[in-house]
């Protein structure tokens, strides 16, 4: 028998009854309040009378404001309407998220001339409508003030001037090149997908004599080079997931940043979705230094120093029978966990699967190794289709910048590439630059490397481009613009082809191409509709494995320098990624799914050293935004940073996010925030690692402000939100769950005369004539992404509340990733699981919202929706102290800057909001506003309306069609968004809907969040399972100390 | 399940039967409907347009034969290529009609009868009025008055008495030796005051309330536009099917204002206004429609003299001031009133037909909104032939109606009156 327990942040762990007593406070800190004790009333600072002025003068205010002047609003019509425009109706254009080699087709809605929201593209046979946060938040870069508005030249060390015509930009540039004699071009780009381009690139470097470097900020060289030396193929073959039953990732991310994120996602998911009739799932197993998105959701994990990770995948291929010495480790749980995945791998018979994060070759040649010896190729690795995502090779950037240090360079053109930021060596970098005598920059906004070129020519943003892209064998995905340039910007592509003398422009260009390719024009046409073509699939090709190197690359490993005391490890967030898109508000306040950050980086420690450094994990701890500051040395690089300790860390490995610590040329979004970490990377001479192997962490004794978002909601000690079991647990005693519901039925039956539903409440019972919906979350295969939140932010015209107010716990996402560490009570930093909870109005049928409004401002539709009326909200929050799940938002200021008067936006005694909050206000940014969703006032509640204006919309088209509403014709922005397809939503009323299949055949794992206390949800959860042997005895839902509380006096009718 | 031929048989005729009769049953009213559904964009039975005038049609061409004018509206560029009269139309109209694949020998005979008709009603003179009514209506206001100075009469009559009788009283007291106090003004009577302060704030505090309530309602706004566009010249006495130029309204939530192009497609052969009623603007001001047509000339960037140069895509916007507004926290669909609720124009807009300029003929607030919703009987279907299919779902309204308990489903019933149907 084994205990645990689920909790989320460690003052409810140390310290419970301070932190139950803390909840019962709103504020637990000492308020600003005046001391009334020593004076009078009047004497006070707003005296009563002084009140009563000043509401009488804002009411005789309010009152004149809106009655004197009546605006004269002018309607105005096209001049000359297109044919196949509707005014006030959405159109849909299919094209493609491209962003450094990240390819996701997508398609974007537009309204009216422009694009407020992405989609995925269910037509890709790999995404099948999946989206990553980043894509969603892909459209409000489109709007984003800081874009570069015009082609310009450097005029001083931070200055560009204006270069007026295209013409006489071309004329500079071809004067240079001219000038250049035979001085060889480089052309520097992240890795390049697009075919065409391919084309026109090789065009231009034929001409003058150039060569082309992929670049990649975190590059996959060493897997690239060990497949071209163990597989004499230079590139990345494509994995299956679903095929594998066994899965186990040596430090890669794959859920969340590892290669094509959205696309493993989908695939694992296959895997780890259960059929109650006979349970079986995928095993996972993780391998990693800290705590990642991916290795949270694994079945088990083992942690081990950044160094070691070569010597992991050793000692595993030596105990799969690897002909290699096994490397001496000295940790017995992760010693045990590698003899235990290596059995598991060898009865996989070939079902399996083992990745690694490592950039280093000689790690991923024994990783090759290990999948050659269980017979992973061909079954879930597959070398008949290779994945283009990443083609950088760190040995010819290294190369690229020696020559352009020698002088030898004699121009550089940059597309998407952003070494003085993010190359291990960036001074050396910015010095080689200058020796440049040309330098073109392409980049779309003012980052690092674009301010020290010569020249800057702004490129397109890619929804408003032509172009394709190419992210796997056989696979194109197709680009089209959705809206007019918004600024003076060309195509790189048509810039490249005027400079090597060709007057074509990209468009025309790529219309040849294509047209030519896909040998009609109506082929063509019908490609960009559809925005993917697709070949037959082919049978998953095995390659030919070639061992010659591996001994060596065994000797290599083995001979490495080991870690100091402390190593770090450097890892991208699902949100920022590499930081390419940093300037981006959406992202920056997306909460990280492990650390529930928002809007900084941070040292990720483990529990031990946390005790090593003083820092008290107490109430206090977890409470105030304030966090101990560490300074990390490494060489001659050394940062301050914010601590955040986290469970299930290896204990001398410190995490820090990259992509962060951005200057202001890339927004108010992105000014200040965090640190820049990349600086800590090295080259090994082969290739970079994203590690330091001997740090030193020293606690400065000062704080630092973090705004985390875990703990400003709270369930007030109402244990049954989150059920998770063990799969033998859940084989053994399947009834566990029903159980449960059932003792509560029958107690709550008792005297309700058989009709619980009606008769347990004092309120009558609301009745839905027609359509009922209902949503399905199953926490199984919810990996925590974010995609959900970032589409729910851009479908509903979410604001941004910048860090101050998300630090008072003003963030106002209508829904929320709920995370909650597994532990035994004794040892919390060995996790068993971490289980994430999409948390968002629950639309409960017996709201307690609805029953304390005043104004019935929020009431039932005959829908099963829980609708807020803003408009007739008067704000007393009555009904957001009411609701159980906490999943009401308060507009405390004028976030989106929608009220009459300018003051709403500034905060008495706390001061005005972040200047991000302004940089959303602005006319540009604006343009990204659904325009059939109100954009909320000051003052006002607000929360998850299911999409409401989606279903409307629906419903209406049907009703014009004069049919029936289809299964699936109305979904939500969450649910579409999620690439593993956790979500499912739908009308109840219709037996044959997905949400009633999902509810009929799940019903072992099927719960409402506390539904004890009556309020009938029409948001259900399926239990997370998560597959290991751990038998869990005790309670109800697996292991939980919930018990049938008793019911309230009220309720018993 | 095997077939059984003579049944369906039977069916088919049976149908068939059922087609034919309603097609013969196709009346002039079922023409009328037809015309201006799809002729009257172009054409007017008395005067020529885009297309010529209807006038007459059967003594035209081969039109005396429907079954070659059925032909012709079927593919008119296909029948031009071997008629010389409607290739002449081409010459003279410079554009060649839209097809009407829809239409059936029914349709023709109903819309050439409708026309005929029209031009028979055009021919006999109106008959005079009878003044009967009108009559009967003036006996009626004065006897209100004659009733009214007689009541007024009798009032101080009565008040006289009262007086009188008061006095009497007080004098027959004084005798008895009864002292009267002195009797107070009535403004300082306290029952006076009082009522006249509760008169006061009642009567005060309806219309502060009324006006309050009526802030930012602009009901009979009616500005001046840029142009003088007469609804009544259009829609009413030209029949233009309000959807022609307002197709929005069918397929988006904005029933939207046309664009130029849209305009141009009957102005490109209509640059004068004569024949119609003299047209006058709000303080009685007459205008010239000719002079309004030129000031549309000029948007378009088009010269009548040189038809043929004319480049849409040069044209400029005209900037109507809007008169209907709704607050933004409001989501209204036209879709969902004109198509699938199958709301009138008229119903919100008023007699638009009617109109020179259009002013807001309804007071567009939420009340007026809910209590059209309250009492619009929806589509429903009652059975399976009719009504919309989409309300098939409402299980529990097709049992109350069946079992009696409902005889038809409003708005309301279907959720009509709650927030998130509008507000979102």
């Amino acid at each position: 028998m084994s205990e645990k327990k689920y909790w989320q942040g460690f003052g409810e762990l140390n310290e419970p009854e301070k932190h139950q007593k803390g909840l019962h406070n709103e504020f637990q800190e000492e308020l600003p309040f005046e001391d009334f004790s020593n004076e009078g009333l009047v004497d006070a600072k707003a005296p009563r009378r002084d009140f009563l002025k000043y509401l009488g003068f804002s009411t005789a205010a309010a009152t004149i404001a809106a009655s004197c002047k009546v605006p004269v609003r002018k309607a105005v019509p096209y001049a000359n309407k297109p044919d196949n425009i509707v005014p006030g109706m959405a159109k849909y254009y299919a094209t493609t998220y491209v962003q450094e080699g990240d390819v996701i087709p997508v398609v974007a809605k537009v309204r009216d001339g422009r694009p407020i929201k992405i989609e995925g593209n269910e037509l890709c046979s790999f995404t099948q409508g999946g989206t990553s946060a980043r894509a969603q938040a892909s459209v409000l870069d489109l709007y984003d003030m800081y874009r570069n508005r015009f082609p310009g030249r450097r005029v001083s060390d931070t200055k560009f001037e204006e270069i007026p015509t295209f013409e006489q930009l071309d004329k500079m540039i071809g004067d240079a090149l001219t000038g250049l004699g035979n001085a060889p071009v480089a052309l520097l780009t992240s890795t390049l997908v697009s075919p065409s381009s391919q084309e026109i690139i090789d065009g231009f470097l034929k001409k003058f004599n150039g060569t082309h470097v992929q670049y990649d900020a975190i590059s996959y060289s060493g897997m690239i080079e060990a497949n071209l030396a163990t597989f004499g193929k230079k590139g990345i073959p494509s994995y299956r997931f679903e095929n594998a039953k066994v899965i186990v990732s040596l430090g890669a991310d794959f859920l969340a940043t590892w290669l094509s994120p959205v696309e493993f996602a989908h695939q694992y998911a296959k895997g780890r979705k259960i059929d109650e009739k006979n349970p079986t799932m995928s095993k996972h197993f993780q391998f990693e230094s800290y705590l990642s998105t991916t290795g949270s959701c694994a079945d088990e994990r083992f942690t081990h120093r950044p160094s070691e990770s070569g010597a992991v995948a050793l000692a595993l291929y030596s105990a799969l029978g690897g002909n290699v010495s096994a490397p001496a480790l000295t940790d017995e749980k992760l010693k045990k966990g590698i003899a235990k995945v290596a059995a598991e791998l060898k009865s996989g018979n070939g079902n399996a699967v083992v990745v690694c994060g490592s950039n280093d070759v000689n790690t991923q040649m024994i990783v090759n190794a290990i999948n050659n010896l269980i017979g992973a190729y061909g079954k879930t690795i597959d070398w008949s289709v290779m994945l283009n995502y990443r083609k950088g090779v760190d040995k010819d950037m290294h190369d690229l910048v020696d020559k352009m240090d020698a002088g030898q360079i004699g121009a550089i053109f940059i597309y998407g590439a952003n070494p003085v930021y993010d190359y291990y060596d960036s001074n050396r970098f910015k010095a080689a630059l200058k020796k440049v005598k040309l330098s073109v920059s392409f980049g779309e906004k003012m980052d690092e490397t674009t301010q020290l070129c010569n020249y800057v020519v702004p490129t397109h943003h890619y929804l408003e481009s032509w172009g394709d892209a190419e992210p796997k064998t056989g696979c194109t995905s197709f680009i089209q613009p959705t809206i007019y340039p918004l600024f003076k910007t060309r195509p790189y592509q048509t810039s490249l082809m005027v400079w090597s003398g060709n007057s074509t422009t990209y468009e025309d260009y790529f219309k040849n191409y294509w047209s030519n390719k896909l040998g009609s024009s109506e082929a063509y046409d019908k490609a960009l509709q559809a925005g993917i073509v697709e070949s037959a699939a082919v049978a998953p090709g095995a390659g030919t494995f070639n061992g010659a190197s591996v001994s060596n690359a065994s000797t290599a490993i083995s001979s490495a320098p080991k870690g100091g005391k402390y190593e770090l490890a450097l890892y991208q967030k699902v949100s920022l990624g590499t930081g390419a898109q940093s300037g981006n508000p959406w992202l920056q306040e997306l909460p990280d799914p492990v650390s529930k950050a928002t809007w900084d980086n941070y040292a990720m420690i483990s529990m031990p050293l946390a005790k090593e450094l003083g820092i008290k994990l107490d109430n206090n701890y977890e409470y105030y935004p304030e966090k101990p500051v560490v300074k990390l040395t490494a060489g001659k690089t050394e940062v301050e940073l914010p601590v955040l300790v986290i469970p299930g860390m290896n204990s001398n490995t410190i995490a820090v996010a990259v992509g962060y610590g951005r200057t202001e040329k890339l927004g108010k979004a992105a000014a200040g925030v965090g640190q820049n970490v990349y600086p800590f990377s090295s080259f090994n001479g082969n290739n970079i690692a994203w590690s330091a192997a001997d740090v030193s962490i020293t606690n400065q004794h000062k704080t630092y402000q973090l705004a985390r978002t875990q703990i400003h909601n709270t369930y007030e000690g109402r244990y049954e939100v989150v059920r998770e079991t063990t799969l033998a647990t859940f084989k053994k005693d399947p009834e566990v769950i029903p159980e449960y519901r059932k003792e509560l039925a029958e107690e709550y039956y008792k005297g309700t005369e058989d009709n619980f539903r009606s008769n347990a409440t004092l309120y009558p019972e609301h009745l839905q004539p027609g359509l009922k919906w209902g949503m399905s979350v199953d926490m199984n295969v919810c990996v925590g992404c974010g995609a959900c939140v970032v589409a729910c932010n851009a479908e509903n015209n979410i604001p941004v509340v910048g860090k101050h107010e998300v630090m008072r716990a003003h963030e106002m996402h209508w829904m929320r990733i709920d995370r909650y560490f597994v532990s035994s009570p004794e040892n919390p930093d060995d996790l068993k699981a971490v289980v994430y909870q999409p948390m968002l109005c629950q639309h409960c049928d017996n709201a307690p919202c609805e029953n304390v409004c005043p104004v019935s401002a929020t009431n039932h539709s005959s829908e099963g929706l829980n609708q807020m009326a803003y408009n007739r909200c008067i704000g007393t929050r009555y009904c957001a102290n009411n609701c159980p799940y906490k999943v009401r938002r308060f507009n405390w200021a004028d976030y989106t800057g929608a009220d009459t008067f300018p003051n709403n936006q500034i905060f008495t005694g706390v001061g005005e909001l972040d200047p991000v909050v302004m940089q959303m206000n602005d006319d540009l940014t604006r343009m990204v506003l659904n325009p059939d969703v109100t954009v909320r006032s000051r003052g006002v509640m607000e929360k998850c309306s299911f999409c409401v204006q989606k279903l409307q919309a629906a419903k209406l088209e049907a009703k014009a069609e004069n049919r029936v509403l289809k299964d699936g014709e109305a979904k939500t922005a969450c649910q579409m968004s999620c690439p593993t397809e956790a979500i499912v939503f739908g009308n109840v009323h219709d037996k044959e809907s997905q949400i009633s299949k999902v509810r009929n055949d799940n019903p072992q794992r099927l719960y409402y969040v506390i539904e004890q206390l009556h309020i009938l949800p029409n948001v259900n959860y399926l239990a997370k399972v998560r597959n290991t042997d751990e038998i869990i005895e005790s309670g109800h839902g697996g292991g939980h100390e919930a018990k049938v509380t008793a019911l309230p006096s009220q309720h018993n009718g | 399940m095997i077939p059984r031929k003579p049944a369906t048989h039977k069916l088919t005729l049976f149908a068939l039967f059922i087609f034919v009769f309603s097609g013969v049953q196709l009346s002039a009213q079922d023409g009328k409907a037809l015309y201006q559904q799809k002729c009257a964009v172009c054409h007017n039975i008395f005067k020529d347009m885009t297309g010529p005038a209807l006038e007459n049609i059967e003594q035209r061409g081969d039109w005396s034969d429907h079954n070659k004018l059925l032909q012709w509206v079927h593919n008119p560029a296909a029948y031009m290529e071997k008629d010389p009269y409607t290739a002449g139309l081409k010459a003279k109209y410079g554009i060649v009609m839209q097809s009407f694949p829809e239409l059936t020998i029914q349709d023709i005979d109903a819309l050439v009868s409708y026309i005929n008709n029209e031009v028979a009603a055009q021919k006999t003179p109106k008959g005079t009025e009878t003044g009967t009514s009108e009559e009967g209506k003036k006996t009626s206001p004065g006897n209100a008055f004659i009733f009214g100075v007689i009541s007024v009469i009798l009032a101080i009559i009565a008040l006289i008495l009262m007086q009188v009788n008061s006095n009497l009283k007080k004098l027959h007291d004084e005798k008895d030796g009864f002292i009267h106090p002195k009797p107070i003004p009535f403004y300082r009577n306290k029952t006076f005051i009082a009522f006249v302060s509760i008169l006061l704030f009642v009567v005060g505090g309806y219309y502060i309330t009324k006006g309050g309530i009526g802030l930012g309602r602009m009901k009979d706004y009616q500005p001046i536009q840029p142009i003088y566009y007469s609804h009544k010249v259009h829609a009413g006495i030209n029949q233009i099917n309000c959807l022609y130029c307002h197709g929005g309204a069918w397929e988006s939530k904005q029933a939207s204002i046309p664009s130029v192009n849209v305009c141009m497609n009957c102005h490109k052969a209509i640059s004068t206004y004569e024949k119609g009623p003299k047209l006058y603007d709000e303080s009685g001001k007459e205008i010239d429609g000719t002079a309004e047509i030129q000031k549309l000339y000029k948007y378009a960037g088009f010269d009548p003299q040189n038809a043929a140069q004319w480049n849409p895509s040069m044209a400029q916007p005209i900037e109507w001031i809007k008169i209907h507004n709704l607050p933004d926290h409001v989501f209204f669909s036209h879709e969902q009133h004109v198509r699938v609720g199958n709301v009138q124009c008229q119903t919100c807009h008023g007699d638009i037909t009617a109109m020179d300029e259009v002013k807001q003929f309804a007071e567009l607030s939420m009340g007026w909104c809910v209590n059209c919703h309250r009492q619009t009987k929806i589509n429903f279907n009652y059975d399976s032939t009719k009504g919309n299919k989409f309300y098939s779902i409402y299980e529990k309204f097709h049992e109350d109606i069946k079992s009696g308990k409902m005889d038809s489903v409003t708005v309301n019933d279907i959720g009509g009156l709650e927030c998130q149907k509008c507000h979102y």
